[in-house]
């Protein structure tokens, strides 16, 4: 069942002079399994758009449902929801708090009323399909490095067994290996594991690289909505909101303007090497 | 003699336990030397953990080495007696805007360094008008600064090191939590001061793309300098910089590819201009 965003709207301090629209009126359906990319500049209101999906902020109107249910309805589960929907934050290793990595993973699923064989289980699977060593197990996680406390983290919350996850800035502050594992990793789990993937992001290239569609937010609306390819060709758009296209983009258009025969609808390394190899031939 | 100078600095992180006996001991700079130069805008990548953030606390006494020495214009930062003249020479700039602004207004914020070591308050304010117009943010100096973007807020934070008068300014991952526009502001702030004040910079940062204009790129790994050298030499070695969990540009990337299939492309292009030059050339050559 898609998740559907029915004319919501978001408004931060309502009724006093600082009053300002964080959201106006977005529309949205995202089908089961897809991988969408939300870019936008700071302050575009991708944050405050990914809150509303699994019930931390109320709308000022309009209303969310998912699997064809008012989320935002008194007698609704929130409890449930959010064990459905996930949501890992930026920087989402600020929030690891147990002596072993593996206790910590068990925090979420023991909070949600199973046995302790069936949370020690469900940690498991989790901390494996999150690409966590085995011998990290029982270590503290304030010993590991800055990419591994994030899987350990993404870990936490894939054990709650979500059908949507949702990624806020998921490679900030990683180095450029451990941005690239974290993305396989999330587009493993949409691939393998079928799940529906929302990233926020600021990084172009990856959001090209890795995405079925993307969303583009400014100020408060969705700004362009589609695959890479048709978002990426709105060039002169895109910079309008702050946001640039992909570098290797950027190439094909200026080899297009001094008048070479090359794709300008390129989003990705492996296309733009492929497209100048037969031009350049 | 350059203005920062290491010798064989290694860096230990130890570990006790309850009784104070050794646990674990991590060397995390390990036999370091550097040797840089006033005015030079040098820049140090390397993968998370691999000593970079270490070194970078060490020039301004954050942290002393376990062995070798630092000197900062001749002062030896393992002597207390230097400490103060230290901080003031060498300023630093963190990761996180929101660690290192306490001022409730823009103005107040960037003074705050200068007061603290006495300098008078008619030359306090002729510092931080001085600071704020060199990272564009003069217009905003009534403001609140919790109500800036992250790429303004960096650069409240860079002018109240310059307030200061430093000689040097580390900057540690200055824009790992700011968005594309941030990042260039950023960017094109440290270059101005590198360029018209003539200011040291050592920047350290996991974008490839902000190390381009640096006059001497160091990569570290396991505590060690593992390669040194111009943004061109250091960005020809595509494979051994992916052996060290880092990478090119895309766009370096891309002519890498290109070279490999037989496009005659010459080696370490930085950018989109540079790349779609050298392809016209080749195209004339036909």
């Amino acid at each position: 069942m898609p998740i559907i965003i029915d004319h919501l709207n978001y408004i931060y301090e309502s009724g006093t002079a600082m009053e300002t629209a964080a959201l106006k009126d977005i529309c949205l359906t995202i089908p089961d399994g897809q991988f969408v990319g939300v870019i936008g500049h700071t302050g575009s209101g991708k944050s405050t758009l990914i809150q509303h999906l699994n019930g931390l902020i109320c709308p000022s109107s309009g209303t969310v449902y998912y699997n064809g249910e008012d989320i935002f309805d008194e007698d609704y589960d929130k409890k449930t929801l959010r064990s459905k929907v996930g949501l890992v934050f930026q920087y989402p290793e600020h929030q690891l708090f147990e002596a072993t990595v593996f206790k910590d993973v068990c925090f979420g699923p023991s909070n949600l009323g199973l046995t302790n064989k069936e949370t020690e289980l469900r940690a498991y699977e989790a901390l494996k399909l999150a690409g966590v060593k085995d011998d990290h197990f029982y270590q503290s996680p304030f010993d590991l490095s800055g990419g591994e406390k994030r899987r350990v983290a993404i870990a936490g919350v894939l054990a709650m067994k979500p059908e949507v996850l949702i990624l806020d800035e998921p490679t900030a502050g990683l180095d450029p290996q451990g941005r690239k594992e974290i993305l396989s990793l999330i587009k493993k789990l949409q691939v393998q594991g079928g799940m529906t993937i929302l990233l926020v992001s600021h990084s172009m290239d990856d959001v090209a690289e890795y995405v079925d569609r993307i969303i583009v937010m400014n100020a408060g609306t969705v700004f362009l909505d589609g695959t890479p390819k048709e978002v990426f060709r709105q060039e002169a758009g895109l910079q309008e909101a702050g946001l640039q296209v992909p570098q290797v983009t950027q190439i094909m258009h200026r080899l297009k303007k001094e008048g070479f025969d090359v794709d300008t609808e390129v989003v990705t390394l492996a296309g733009a090497l492929e497209n100048l190899c037969n031009v350049l031939r | 003699m350059g203005i920062i100078k290491a010798e064989k600095v290694v860096f230990e992180y130890i570990r006790r336990d309850e009784e104070g006996n050794v646990e674990s001991i991590k060397r995390a700079v390990d036999g370091v030397d550097l040797d840089i130069q006033k005015g030079q805008f040098i820049a140090i990548l390397g993968h998370n953990g691999s000593g970079k953030s270490t070194l970078a606390k060490q020039i301004n006494a954050i942290l002393y080495p376990s062995e070798g020495t630092v000197l900062v214009d001749g002062m030896d930062t393992a002597e207390a007696e230097y400490l103060w003249d230290i901080r003031k020479e060498a300023g630093m700039v963190f990761q996180n805007p929101d660690n290192q602004i306490i001022g409730q207004i823009v103005e107040e914020d960037v003074g705050f360094g200068p007061e603290n070591i006495g300098v008078p308050t008619e030359e306090i304010w002729q510092r931080v008008e001085e600071s704020l117009k060199a990272v564009g943010m003069y217009e905003l100096r009534k403001k609140s600064p919790n109500r800036l973007s992250g790429g303004q807020k960096q650069r409240i934070s860079i002018a109240g090191v310059l307030a200061m008068h430093p000689k040097c300014i580390v900057l540690d991952e200055p824009t790992a939590m700011l968005d594309p526009n941030g990042r260039k502001e950023v960017i094109r702030a440290v270059r101005a001061l590198n360029e018209v004040e003539n200011i040291t910079v050592l920047l350290i940062t996991h974008y490839m793309e902000e190390v381009i204009h640096a006059d001497r790129v160091i990569v570290m790994e396991q505590g060690k300098v593992r390669m040194q050298g111009t943004p061109k030499e250091i960005f020809s070695q595509v494979k051994t910089l992916q052996s060290l969990r880092l990478d090119v540009p895309q766009v370096t990337l891309l002519a890498h590819e290109l070279q490999k299939k037989g496009i005659p492309l010459p080696d370490g292009i930085l950018s989109v201009e540079e790349l779609v030059e050298e392809i016209k050339k080749t195209s004339h050559r036909k």
